[in-house]
């Protein structure tokens, strides 16, 4: 068994660490890679992937392998048919996800049912309070690897999600990092699926991006502020839902969506400030 | 290594006999141009005069017909140094989700050249600040694109164009509905680049007042080419084009 790091309460155990690692590295680079779902008008897809990420889980369980694993590829392979479908405009955007969304969905079921698993809950909700030494790291590692794709392609990614048209006429590859930008979307839904949930981790790539645009007058400063509250919101939704004995997902992901209305209300006492300083 | 761009009879872009459209039906027949280092060619017509068909096949995005292209003395789908061409669509518009700044933006532009993959140099930065200067939007270089006008928006989009210090620019009517003193900026932003780097320019607009003055020739196209030759050739040969009067650009008037 391995010992608690002494920190103050609510931290005092293995678990409660080993949840805040996770939540606050999930929190962090789920709204990174986010950001530029957001301006690619893609905010839905993190729902989709996740859903056919659920059809990975279910195929885990009938072979008794790691869902983790099946569950990646599934995600992989959903995203990356989502930017296919979408990029070839065989099919509209938000047609391509819901096939996609339902199908992954569906498929999950049977697949669970056959295997004779009922308790899904994990996957779908997570539970930060079950983490494995394993999971975490498995968690730490995708979120390293995300961080380190999303720095080092940053700029181009930006110029692709904002202006498509023109990245392409430009002659930059396109349809290579959209495919590497839906990769990564893939990886970290797997990896904040025990964390949050394939339910709502879609969420934390979204809100925390959400209220930082608000607040942010670069795409810079709101990729890294929505790093921040996306963070900040795991942290504080941890510790309420462990002290109030709730689901700490739906606290982390409610926290986020409080950030917002906050984020909103300050944006909307800001326009005379910011007008007076142009 | 000499300048590449010794192309055919030292063209930057050269087009000849281009037939294309799409499906059977030919949009534009028997085109063919050139932009040579240095000059301003304006490329006017009226509407469905097969300007936007025109510039598809000469960047390369619509095979013609019959007819050859050469950007930079190749193919257009063999052409990889992408960033001497500048490219200005027409009616850039972003409705950018996220926050983004002129400078951000405008380092886009910067990326084939340097290599997408590559850090930002010093170099870089001097370049990308120098593109903002030169369309004059110092001032606003890191505020958010869409708390600018329209007439500013454009111009960092032109800027985006100019920092890569392309050899080539096309401006695909990048004045419409810009007010009068954001023409005179863009103007002499052209002119920058056209004197500063020596770089070609091709402006496919209605709207040529603005730039009549620094024009070095206008090719009038409806179909096919109407007319090709300089200002003063086009204002002595009068107005009867060929074109319905409501397309007549009111430039015509500027530059009698």
């Amino acid at each position: 068994m391995i010992a608690a790091i002494p920190l103050p309460y609510p931290f005092d155990t293995v678990e409660m660490q080993r949840a805040l690692l996770a939540c606050v590295a999930v929190g962090a680079f789920a709204p990174t890679i986010g950001a530029f779902l957001v301006q690619k008008r893609l905010s839905l897809v993190g729902d989709g992937v996740g859903h056919v990420a659920f059809a990975g889980v279910g195929l885990g369980l009938l072979l008794s392998m790691s869902a983790v694993w099946t569950a990646l590829v599934f995600a992989v392979a959903g995203a990356i048919g989502v930017e296919l479908l979408r990029a070839k405009k065989k099919i509209a955007g938000d047609l391509a996800l819901a096939l996609f969304f339902y199908a992954g969905i569906a498929l999950g079921v049977v697949f669970a049912a056959k295997a004779g698993v009922d308790d899904l809950e994990i996957y779908l909700f997570g539970d930060p309070l079950a983490m494995t030494s394993s999971s975490l790291a498995a968690v730490v590692l995708i979120g390293g690897i995300v961080a380190v794709g999303v720095w080092s392609l940053r700029r181009v990614l930006f110029a692709i999600v904002t202006d498509e048209a023109w990245a392409r006429a430009e002659g930059l590859p396109v349809d290579t990092l959209s495919v590497a930008l839906a990769a990564l979307t893939a990886a970290v839904i797997v990896a904040g699926m025990k964390v949050v949930g394939l339910l709502l981790v879609a969420a934390l790539m979204v809100l925390p991006v959400a209220s930082a645009q608000l607040l942010s007058r670069s795409f810079r400063r709101t990729v890294l502020l929505a790093a921040g509250i996306g963070a900040a919101s795991a942290f504080v939704g941890l510790i309420v839902g462990h002290i109030a004995e709730l689901s700490i997902s739906g606290c982390i992901v409610l926290v986020a969506a409080a950030v917002f209305t906050v984020a909103s209300v300050v944006r909307r006492s800001l326009p005379a400030a910011v007008e007076s300083q142009v | 290594m000499a300048e590449a761009a010794v192309e055919i009879g030292g063209s930057l872009l050269w087009a000849r006999g281009i037939t294309a459209g799409y499906g059977r039906e030919h949009v534009i027949e028997r085109v063919s141009l050139d932009v040579r280092p240095g000059e301003f060619v304006a490329l006017v017509g009226p509407n469905g005069s097969g300007k936007s068909t025109l510039l598809r096949v000469l960047l390369g995005a619509l095979r013609p017909d019959a007819g050859s292209v050469a950007l930079f003395g190749a193919e257009p789908d063999r052409f990889h140094a992408r960033w001497r061409l500048g490219y200005v669509p027409q009616r850039p518009s972003l409705e950018s989700e996220v926050p983004a700044t002129v400078r951000e933006i405008v380092a886009s532009g910067r990326l084939r050249q340097r290599g997408w993959w590559r850090r930002e140099t010093v170099e870089d930065r001097t370049a990308i600040q120098h593109a903002i200067e030169s369309v004059d939007l110092g001032d606003v270089a890191d505020q958010p694109l869409n708390e600018l006008s329209v007439g500013q928006q454009q111009r960092a989009f032109i800027a985006r164009a100019f920092a890569s210090e392309p050899k080539l620019l096309v401006l695909d009517e990048p004045i419409a509905g810009v007010d009068r003193a954001s023409q005179r900026r863009f103007r002499d932003s052209l002119l920058h680049l056209q004197r500063e780097h020596g770089a070609g320019v091709l402006l496919v607009s209605h709207e040529l007042s603005a730039v009549a003055d620094v024009i070095d020739r206008i090719i009038v196209l409806k179909r096919s080419i109407l007319f090709d030759g300089t200002p003063a050739e086009l204002a002595a040969s009068g107005v009867s084009l060929g074109i319905h009067a409501d397309d007549l650009p009111l430039w015509l008037e500027g530059l009698r």
